[in-house]
C-alpha cells in the first residue's frame, strides 16, 4: 500500500464509524416501535405515515432552512397523528375500505410533498434523492461541535428520538403491552387504547422523520417493520421480541454499511436488504415458527400416525387370528397399504423395525414385538374407548363412529383414556361388540 | 393547436388513467389496493436486473423484468401469509421495503459500475417522467389497456362473483385461485406499464383514487367499472394538461392530486353515499322520528 493512501485512510477513519453510529441510532428506535406496529397489525400505517410526512418536512425546510431538528420532529408527529386520523375518518365516516382509505391519504399527501419539494428544491439545496434514499453516506460531512467532538448534525435529532423512544417504551410498557394485545380489555381496565394508538402514531412519525435524512422515506419502512417481523418469528414474548428486533436492527445497520462500502452502492438500500435477508433466514430457520421447524414437526407427526396405523392393523389381525403371541403376522403390501402407500409408508415401516415394535420374517411378513404389542393395545383401546364414548354421548349413528375414532386414537394418552373410561357405563366392549383391550399397566402386573 | 409531443403525452396519460381506473376497481373491491403499491415497489429490482443483463435500456425487457419481480413480490406476500405467522400488513410492508431497498442497491451499482450507467435513468422510474412519453410508450399503454378491457369483459361474470362473495364462488365450483391470479396479473401489468410515467410511489394512487371515487356514486359493478374508467381518463387528461400548461409542475403528482380532488368531490357530493347526502338522510330520519311517524305515542 502506498504511504499516502494509508494517511488518507487514517484521516478518514472517523467517517465509517459515524455512518455506522448513525445507522444504529436510527435503526433501534424504529425497530422497537415497529414491534408494536406489527403486533397491532398496523404495519401499513407506518408505511403511510412515512410517506405522508413528506409535505410537512418540505414546509419545515421552507421555514427553518433545515431538514432535521426538534421543531421539525414535533411538527411531523402532529402530521403523523393527522394521517392516522384522516385514514380512520375516511374509513368510518366515508365508508371507504380501510386499505383504500389509507392509500388515498398517503398517496395524496406524498404527491403534494413531491410538488412542494419540486418547487422548493429549485430555490434551495434540497433534492428528491436526499428525501427518498437518505444520505447516510455523507453524514460526517455536516457536523456540529458538541462535547468537544465533531458530531454529525443528524445524530443530534436521532439521539433525541432514540431517548424519547426509550423513555416512551419504558414508561408506558405495561400500557403498550395490554393495548397491543387486547385493546378492548385495555379500555375496559381504564387504559385508553385509542389514546395509546395516537401516542404510538406520534412516536412513529417522530422517529420516521428523524430517520428520513439518514435512510430516506421509503427505506425507513424496512427499519420499522422488518426487524420487528423477524423478532416476531423468533419469540412469543414481547420483551424478548423488542430485544431481538433491536439486535436485528443493529446487525443490519453494521453489515449493511460494510457490504455497501465493499460494493460501492447505497448504504440505506443495503441496510434494508440485510434486514430482509435476516427475515428470510428467520422464516425458514426460526425454532418454533420457522418453515423448517414446521415441516419437521409435520413429517414426524405423519410418520408417527402412519406407523401407529400399521401397529393397530397388526394388533387387529392378531385378534382375529386368535392366537396372541404366535401370530402369523401380515404380508408387507398390506402393511404398506395401512401406512398410506408411498415413500412415507416405507419410512414408517422402517421406523417400526428400528424401534423394535415390529419385525419382519424372511418370508416378508410383519409381526408385532412385545413392546409393539403394548403400544398397539393402547391405540386400539383409545380407538374403541372413543367409539364407545361417541356412541354414549353423541348422536352419531353407529357406522359413523370409526372415522373420528381412527383420527383421534393417535392423540389420546393414558390420562385421557382413564377419563373417558370413567365417563362410560360399559368399558369392556365397544359399540360394534369388539372387546376394549384393558390398560397396559394392569396387563403387565397380573 | 397542441404540439405533437403534448398530444402524445395527453393520449398516453389518459389511456393509462382509464385502464388503471378499471383495473383498480377490481383491486379496491377485492381489498387489494395496497398490494398494487407493494407490486410497484417490488418491480424496481427486476427493472434494474433486466438492465444489468442486457447492458442497455430496452423498454420491453425492462418491463418484463419489472413484471417478474413484481409478481414474485406478490407471491412472497401470499406465501408469508399462508405458511408463517406474519400477517398480511407486515408481509406487504416487508416485501415493499426490502425489494425497494434491493432496487436502490442495484440502481446505485449500475450508476457506479457501468460506463453509461447514468444514462439508464433508473431514478426516473421512482417518481416517473410523464412528459418523457413517446409514441411507442403510448402504443404499449394502449395495448395493455385493450387487453385488460377484453379480459374484464370476457370474465365479467366470474370476476363479479369472486369480488362479492369468494366463499360462494368456491362452493359453486369456480376456480377462485385462478381468477384471483388473473386479477393479480391484470393489476401487475397495469402497474408495470404505468411505472415509467407515474413512478413507483404514485402508481398506487392511480389504481385507488378513480375506483374509490366511483364507489360513492353507484352500487353496481358495471356502472362502477365504467365510472372508474371515465374518472381515470379525465384525471389523466386534466392532470397532464394542467402540468403542461404550468410546465414547472411535475405531471405524476399533479395527476394524483387531480384524482384526490375528484375523490374529495365524490365523497362530499355524491348522491346517497356522499357525506352531504348521508347527513341529509340522517336529518330527515331524525325529523320523522321527532314527528312521531315511526313510533306511535299514546
Amino acid at each position: 500500500m502506498h504511504g499516502e493512501s494509508i494517511a488518507l485512510v487514517l484521516a478518514n477513519w472517523r467517517m465509517p464509524i459515524w455512518t455506522i453510529v448513525v445507522g444504529v441510532v436510527c435503526a433501534i428506535p424504529c425497530a422497537v416501535l415497529g414491534c408494536f406496529l406489527v403486533l397491532r397489525r398496523m404495519s401499513l400505517l407506518g408505511d403511510a405515515i412515512s410517506h405522508a410526512v413528506l409535505p410537512g418536512i418540505v414546509l419545515a425546510f421552507l421555514f427553518s432552512g433545515q431538514l432535521s431538528g426538534i421543531p421539525v420532529i414535533v411538527g411531523a408527529m402532529a402530521l403523523g397523528v393527522l394521517t392516522s386520523m384522516l385514514t380512520e375518518a375516511l374509513h368510518h365516516h366515508g365508508k371507504v375500505a380501510e386499505d383504500a382509505s389509507m392509500g388515498v391519504v398517503f398517496t395524496s399527501l406524498f404527491a403534494a410533498g413531491v410538488i412542494l419539494l419540486n418547487q422548493v428544491g429549485r430555490r434551495a439545496h434540497l433534492d428528491a434523492d436526499c428525501v427518498l434514499y437518505g444520505l447516510i453516506e455523507f453524514v460526517s460531512e455536516d457536523t456540529v461541535d458538541m462535547l468537544g467532538m465533531a458530531i454529525p448534525r443528524v445524530l443530534v435529532s436521532l439521539a433525541f428520538t432514540f431517548a424519547a423512544t426509550v423513555v416512551f417504551t419504558v414508561a408506558l410498557w405495561k400500557e403498550l403491552k395490554i393495548a397491543s394485545f387486547d385493546p378492548t380489555h385495555s379500555t375496559s381496565m381504564g387504559i385508553n387504547a385509542g389514546l395509546m394508538h395516537y401516542l404510538l402514531m406520534a412516536m412513529v412519525a417522530g422517529v420516521t422523520v428523524a430517520s428520513f435524512e439518514a435512510v430516506g422515506s421509503i427505506l425507513v419502512i424496512a427499519m420499522l417493520i422488518v426487524p420487528a417481523a423477524t423478532a416476531h418469528l423468533l419469540t412469543d414474548r414481547l420483551f424478548a421480541m423488542v430485544l431481538y428486533a433491536a439486535a436485528v436492527a443493529v446487525i443490519s445497520a453494521v453489515t449493511g454499511y460494510l457490504l455497501a462500502d465493499a460494493l460501492n452502492t447505497s448504504v440505506a438500500g443495503m441496510m434494508a436488504v440485510t434486514a430482509g435477508a435476516q427475515f428470510g433466514a428467520a422464516v425458514f430457520l426460526a425454532p418454533r415458527h420457522g418453515v423448517a421447524a414446521k415441516l419437521r414437526h409435520n413429517l414426524l407427526l405423519a410418520l408417527r400416525v402412519r406407523s401407529e396405523d400399521v401397529l393397530a392393523l397388526l394388533f387387529r389381525a392378531e385378534e382375529s387370528q386368535g392366537n396372541g403371541g404366535t401370530s402369523m403376522g401380515l404380508p408387507r403390501p398390506l402393511c404398506i397399504k395401512a401406512a398410506g402407500e408411498g415413500l412415507l409408508a416405507a419410512a414408517a415401516l422402517r421406523r417400526l423395525k428400528r424401534k423394535r415394535e415390529a419385525e419382519s420374517s424372511p418370508d416378508g411378513r410383519f409381526r408385532l414385538t412385545e413392546s409393539g404389542r403394548e403400544r398397539a393395545r393402547s391405540l386400539v383401546r383409545a380407538h374403541r374407548l372413543w367409539e364407545a364414548y361417541l356412541s354414549e354421548h353423541s348422536v352419531l349413528p353407529i357406522d359413523h363412529l370409526h372415522e373420528p375414532a381412527s383420527r383421534i386414537e393417535h392423540f389420546l394418552g393414558p390420562d385421557l383414556q382413564r377419563e373417558i373410561a370413567n365417563s362410560l357405563t360399559q368399558t369392556d366392549q365397544d359399540p360394534h361388540g369388539k372387546p376394549i383391550p384393558p390398560t397396559a399397566l394392569r396387563d403387565q402386573n397380573p | 393547436m397542441i404540439e405533437y409531443n403534448t398530444a402524445i403525452v395527453l393520449v398516453g396519460a389518459s389511456l393509462l388513467g382509464a385502464s388503471a381506473g378499471m383495473i383498480g376497481t377490481l383491486a379496491v373491491l377485492r381489498r387489494r389496493s395496497l398490494v398494487g403499491d407493494a407490486l410497484a415497489h417490488a418491480a424496481l429490482p427486476g427493472l434494474c436486473l433486466a438492465f444489468v443483463v442486457l447492458g442497455e435500456k430496452s423498454m420491453p425487457a425492462m418491463l418484463l423484468g419489472a413484471l417478474c419481480s413484481g409478481v414474485l413480490g406478490v407471491a412472497i406476500i401470499a406465501a408469508l401469509r399462508r405458511w408463517t405467522r406474519i400477517k398480511e400488513d407486515a408481509a406487504i410492508g416487508i416485501v415493499l421495503s426490502v425489494f425497494f431497498g434491493a432496487g436502490i442497491v442495484l440502481s446505485r451499482l449500475i450508476q457506479n459500475h457501468f460506463v453509461d450507467g447514468s444514462k439508464a435513468g433508473l431514478d426516473s422510474y421512482i417518481l416517473g417522467t410523464t412528459a418523457g412519453m413517446i409514441a411507442s410508450d403510448v402504443a404499449w399503454i394502449g395495448g395493455a389497456a385493450l387487453v385488460s378491457l377484453l379480459v374484464v369483459v370476457v370474465f365479467y361474470k366470474e370476476l363479479k362473483l369472486v369480488l362479492f362473495d369468494v366463499s360462494f364462488a368456491k362452493i359453486q365450483g369456480w376456480p377462485v385461485v385462478a381468477l384471483d391470479l388473473l386479477m393479480m396479473v391484470l393489476i401487475a401489468v397495469t402497474v408495470v406499464i404505468g411505472l415509467p410515467s407515474v413512478g413507483v410511489v404514485l402508481i398506487a394512487a392511480l389504481l385507488i383514487l378513480p375506483s374509490a371515487s366511483a364507489r360513492f356514486w353507484t352500487e353496481r359493478l358495471d356502472y362502477m367499472l365504467i365510472l372508474a374508467t371515465a374518472f381515470g381518463f379525465v384525471v389523466g387528461l386534466v392532470g397532464t394538461a394542467f402540468s403542461a400548461r404550468f410546465s414547472l409542475l411535475p405531471a405524476g403528482p399533479i395527476i394524483v392530486l387531480t384524482g384526490t380532488v375528484v375523490f374529495l368531490f365524490s365523497m362530499l357530493f355524491a348522491p346517497r353515499r356522499g357525506a352531504f347526502a348521508r347527513m341529509a338522510t340522517l336529518a330527515r330520519f331524525r325529523k320523522s322520528l321527532a314527528a312521531g311517524e315511526l313510533i306511535e305515542f299514546d
